[in-house]
């Protein structure tokens, strides 16, 4: 069989896992809805996570795709569709690929046309996700108990762990930004950026009391991140300009 | 309460279901890949290429597991390690629609909002991917166009600020040790950057620490006004 990475084939096997996946997020939210419904949730606020949710994801979504696109020089579209739609990660599945076509003495910089590469680069981007789908199972459970267990002694207390939790996150990822700050005035771009996202939340705060209009809190995070990403434009442009 | 629980474990049971169906499939997909091309990689090769990965990426994975249960619930669990691209969407999808619905994580409130919030946005990235790839010759022009690189190349520090406002205002004397220490640390080793997932446990480890020492102080006794309390 003449390998080619574009095959229908491959565009069948992985259009069935992408769609077995959607029909677990399907179950998924149709179970929650219901188990909403039962608990005398607000069908409004349901719906208003639903509207929130689907815009704020839209902008991520279309950097995932910008990923698959860019595997897609190397690998075909099929490949890197499955692995960015399905448990991927966009700094993962890159690094997995490169990783893999360098052991086995390929590069990602030209499209790989030997089966025996692809399935390499296609086993190692397999294997490299196994924990989460193995421990979830295995743990998740006795982790939720922990936390549970930490809650019922002390609710407050495990109300502070969890918030602790979510700190102990967004740090890391703040201080993510600052990563570049060495490389001078340029590295300083991804700051600004947040500094431009975290304004624009904070006007919509403000703008939320004054004009009592309660539907730009419940959009603050996508108009926030849409914002900022943006701004990123004409301050890469400034910033540029400036360093020279 | 007896509802309560039985609720949970029946989606403990089918998420077990789900997600051991899920590795299965994305297992078979290199195995029937290499049947049908009749074309094995060498063992020696996949090996080698497990070994540059795996330290990091198994490390992560486990640590994910232990951070983002607790966060997203059961059914947000089962759901967002399958379907995967946990921090730079699934989690903060997820923490800001509990926020805004103003529940807790770990309730049966909290469970709801959060599978909703990761299901939706699950079957928004599917649908906008295979979209993309269908219509590709008419979206690659724009996405790929030079003038909107720094906006995809800054979607982290655009999310992270938005949501840093959110959360740090709310528990503020709680966030400024984690981040003077991240902040600190990522000035000093940039390296760091590729090994981010390794340091979410760092910090959450010193957000506690510091909130067990003031709670214990009674520093945390009145909860901190958000931002913009409501009227």
């Amino acid at each position: 069989m003449e390998f080619n990475s574009n095959s229908g084939f491959l565009y069948v096997i992985v259009s069935i896992v992408i769609l077995f996946v959607l029909l677990q997020s399907v179950v998924f939210f149709v179970k929650a809805w219901r188990r909403g419904k039962e608990l005398g949730m607000d069908v409004k606020a349901l719906k208003k996570t639903v509207g929130s949710s689907a815009v704020f994801t839209i902008a991520p979504a279309f950097a995932i795709l910008l990923g698959v696109i860019a595997l897609s020089k190397a690998l075909g579209f099929p490949l890197p569709w499955l692995r960015l739609t399905v448990i991927g990660s966009l700094t993962y599945e890159a690094t997995a690929a490169a990783a893999a076509a360098s052991a086995v003495g390929a590069t990602l910089a030209e499209r790989v046309t030997d089966p025996k590469i692809f399935t390499a680069i296609a086993w190692v981007m397999a294997l490299g996700i196994v924990p989460g789908l193995v421990l979830v199972p295995a743990l998740g459970k006795k982790i939720e108990n922990g936390v549970s267990s930490i809650k019922s002694k002390d609710s407050k207390w495990g109300q502070i762990f969890l918030s602790g939790l979510f700190l102990g996150m967004i740090s890391a990822f703040l201080g993510l930004v600052f990563a570049d700050v060495h490389a001078g005035l340029t590295g300083w771009i991804p700051v600004f950026v947040m500094l431009a996202s975290a304004v624009l939340m904070i006007v919509c705060g403000l703008l939320r009391k004054i004009i009592k209009a309660k539907w730009i809190e419940d959009y603050a995070l996508p108009i926030s991140l849409l914002g900022g990403m943006a701004l990123s434009i004409p301050i890469t442009q400034l910033v540029q300009s400036i360093a020279g | 309460m007896k509802n309560d629980i039985s609720y949970r474990d029946s989606v403990h049971r089918i998420g077990r279901v789900w997600i051991l169906s899920a590795l299965a499939m994305l297992i078979a997909v290199p195995v029937a890949i290499c049947l049908y091309y009749r074309a094995w990689p060498s063992i020696g090769g996949v090996l080698k290429g497990m070994l540059s990965i795996a330290p990091i990426f198994w490390t992560v994975g486990v640590i994910e597991v232990f951070t983002y249960v607790p966060m997203l619930g059961t059914g947000g669990s089962y759901l967002g390690f399958v379907t995967g691209n946990l921090a730079n969407l699934k989690v903060p999808c997820a923490l800001n629609s509990m926020d805004r619905a103003g529940v807790q994580p770990g309730t049966e409130e909290g469970e709801v909002i959060s599978t909703l919030a990761i299901a939706t946005s699950s079957i928004i990235t599917t649908l906008i991917i295979a979209l993309g790839v269908l219509l590709l010759s008419q979206i690659a022009p724009v996405i790929e166009s030079e003038a909107l690189q720094p906006a995809f190349a800054n979607i982290l520090p655009a999310l992270f600020g938005a949501l840093g406002v959110v959360f740090i205002s709310k528990d503020w004397k709680i966030a400024i040790a984690p981040l003077a220490v991240m902040i600190t640390l990522f000035l000093l080793i940039p390296s760091l950057a590729s090994a981010v997932g390794v340091l979410v446990p760092v910090g959450a480890l010193i957000a506690i620490g510091v909130a067990r020492v003031l709670y214990k102080a009674g520093m945390l006794d009145e909860k901190t006004a958000p931002v913009e309390p409501m009227d």
